[in-house]
């Protein structure tokens, strides 16, 4: 069951928003009902549903209405129209006691500026949550050095933020986040105001944090590479509306129009495609029993120099040469065990591009992707990586 | 011009005072007595201290908050006061003066934060606190003496009037000027109206608040001279009558000890702003 169910939301800004809505349903645009309401279209009809343990990130330039979006869900926006269903009950329709009740427990919000207050050290910072549930100081701080351990700040509990740099500033805003262990997280851009290096440590981060606690997180950002990298999915808004939704690769390689071609246009795609995007599958494997003979000859039928070998289960064992193959057979050998090349370069699944290419770079035979038991899923051939990285899907 | 004859704003001003009086004259009589005896206790309770022990007090309040230049500062000024031979006058300004600032805040502080957390009560306090900041002093004086006759309370509420402003524009300024996203995170993590209040708004409106705090105290040092005109004695009263037998110098002496004061508790109060940024 979806963890968040988003239906028909709109949110118009500025007066009693029932004329703009009924403008809205019969399609005029937004400069339209500008012009007729004084009223700004913050969304318009958007729909969406995010699992559990999902990173969705909704991305898009600025005024494009991911914000008041993000807002909307914690109620720091008034929906005007529509529905927000979390854990099966509608948050658009609560009372202001049953509100704050799941803004305390459920959710916890990220700032782009991080929104830390200067007149509390780092500790109570991200005690702010924990306080304001009327947890005691003891337990509560308890909690606080977990999760500042957690981000590697457990050092500077008792600093204060103007003594931190932005990134350490941001870990705290993200452990104060952490601390009423919530269901869910609301990222505002949260990596928007930091140096591009220290944003790709931060999503790193992130990343890791959520292998272990698997929250259910909305992440806002106007970085195409950082949506890639960090999104389960991605939804793309323009104008208070999503235009295109779905995986990474969806998007890249089958824009809806014409503005999110232009949009992903430039993106660094050796960063967003990973090893599965751009293998192919491996057409033959020989098992270590098959002798030489066997091996050449499927060499020979693909016009291949070399061949993976793999045990009955699919595990990667190594790799055979063409050459070898033909030297052991002239002397009449029956196995391959003598000749296969045991230190086959390999990579994980989801391994960037960009990290592919370093390792392709150094070595003569083909590159195998394997997953976490060893088992081989695919092969990374020179001509489908380069074709990933022009933009085209490869041949499945 | 000549359309409309002339209206009697003067009478009708003297008939609603007249009907207050008579109406509330008895519950004027009672707020009368009560400010009296708060300002005629603090005053003796500053008295009761030897001035060395008093003058020694503020030595250390101004180091602690200011630095030691203040401090050093106020050992001498104070200690002028005293050799003057106005340390009883100043005692008696003092106190109406903390009187009236401790009055200022208890009232002014909640005004500022209604007036900041509901647009409707800011529409109706601005102009009110337009008018209390431009009509003369002169002009309320005298409404003032006849609620509460000559003496320390009519001076009293002529300063809550004068001096009462700052501190409601301030405090009303310093929490319109918490950063949205600061109020945005209070507001994402569940605070109560008050959680909101004295955790996030109050500490980050504390130096705006504080200036306005500054404000309030010089504003009622300076009316502390003025409400003399009404029998309030102090400093105040020895710079009048010094005026009325036109003697310069001792008139001079007390308005220095007017100054010693301001300057000192300017300095500490100006401190409270600003350390812990």
């Amino acid at each position: 069951m979806a963890k968040i169910e988003v239906k028909n939301l709109s949110m118009i800004y500025g007066g009693v928003p029932e004329k703009a809505l009924e403008m809205i349903d019969k399609g005029l645009n937004n400069d339209q009902i500008r012009k007729q309401t004084k009223q700004v279209v913050g969304i318009k009809k958007v729909s969406f549903s995010v699992d559990e343990g999902e990173i969705f990130v909704i991305m898009g330039l600025s005024g494009s209405g991911k914000s008041t979006l993000l807002r909307c869900l914690n109620g720091l926006n008034k929906a005007s129209a529509g529905s927000i269903i979390i854990d099966g009950k509608d948050i658009s329709r609560v009372n202001p006691q049953e509100l704050r009740t799941i803004r305390r427990e459920k959710m916890a919000m990220v700032f782009q500026r991080f929104a830390l207050l200067p007149h509390r050290s780092v500790k109570d910072n991200v005690a702010y949550g924990l306080e304001i549930q009327g947890i005691v100081r003891e337990e509560r701080y308890d909690k606080v050095m977990n999760v500042l351990t957690m981000v590697g700040l457990e050092a500077w509990a008792d600093y204060y933020p103007v003594n931190l740099s932005g990134g350490m500033q941001q870990r705290v805003g993200i452990a104060r986040a952490l601390a009423t262990e919530p269901d869910i997280l609301l990222m505002d851009e949260p990596f928007g105001a930091l140096d591009p290096l220290i944003r790709q440590d931060m999503q790193d981060e992130l990343i890791e944090i959520q292998k272990k606690l698997h929250k259910t997180i909305i992440f806002i950002t106007h970085d195409l590479d950082e949506a890639l990298k960090i999104g389960d999915r991605i939804a793309l808004m323009k104008d208070g509306e999503i235009v295109q939704m779905g995986h990474a690769e969806d998007i890249l390689f089958s824009p809806i129009n014409e503005y999110v071609a232009r949009f992903v246009e430039n993106v660094d795609r050796s960063r967003a495609l990973t090893a599965s995007s751009v293998m192919v599958k491996p057409r033959s494997v020989v098992y270590p029993k098959d002798g030489p003979r066997v091996a050449l000859h499927v060499m020979e039928r693909f016009g291949m120099s070399g061949l993976f070998v793999t045990d009955r289960n699919g595990v990667l064992i190594g790799y055979v040469l063409a050459e070898d193959a033909g030297r052991i057979s002239d002397t009449g050998e029956r196995q391959l065990d003598s000749i296969i090349i045991k230190e086959v370069p390999s990579v994980a699944p989801d391994t960037s591009l960009a990290d592919i290419l370093e390792v392709i770079a150094h070595t003569q035979i083909p590159v195998a992707v394997v997953d976490e038991q060893n088992s081989l899923k695919g092969v990374l051939v020179r001509g489908s990586v380069i074709a990933g990285l022009a933009g085209q899907r490869k041949e499945a | 011009m000549d359309l409309i004859p002339r209206m009697p704003l003067n009478h009708w001003t003297d008939i609603g005072i007249n009907y207050l009086q008579l109406r509330f004259g008895n519950s004027f009589d009672s707020l009368s007595d009560f400010l009296e005896n708060m300002i005629i206790s603090l005053q003796d309770y500053l008295l009761l201290m030897p001035p060395a022990l008093l003058i020694t007090l503020f030595a250390l309040l101004s180091w602690k908050f200011a630095n030691k230049k203040v401090a050093l500062f106020s050992i001498i000024g104070m200690y002028l006061i005293y050799n003057v031979g106005l340390w009883d006058a100043t005692m008696q300004t003092l106190a109406m003066v903390i009187g009236s600032v401790a009055l200022c805040i208890i009232i002014g502080l909640p005004l500022g934060i209604l007036s900041a957390k509901r647009e409707a009560a800011h529409r109706i306090i601005s102009p009110i606190l337009d008018f209390m900041q431009t009509l003369p002093a002169f002009v309320y004086l005298l409404p003032a003496v006849t609620f509460f006759g000559l003496g320390v309370v009519p001076a009293v509420i002529a300063t809550l009037i004068f001096a009462m402003p700052p501190v409601i524009r301030l405090t009303d300024l310093g929490i319109r000027q918490v950063p949205e996203e600061l109020v945005e995170l209070g507001k994402s993590f569940g605070s109560t109206f008050y959680q909101m209040l004295f955790k996030i708004e109050l500490p980050l409106a504390r130096p705006t608040i504080m200036a306005g705090i500054n404000q309030c105290i010089m504003l009622s040092l300076s009316m502390v001279v003025i409400s003399a005109m009404i029998g309030a004695k102090g400093l105040g009263g020895e710079v009048w009558r010094s005026i009325q037998r036109m003697e310069i110098g001792t008139g001079f002496e007390a308005g220095l000890a007017i100054v010693v004061i301001a300057i000192i508790l300017d300095r500490i109060t100006q401190s409270f702003g600003k350390s812990n940024e």
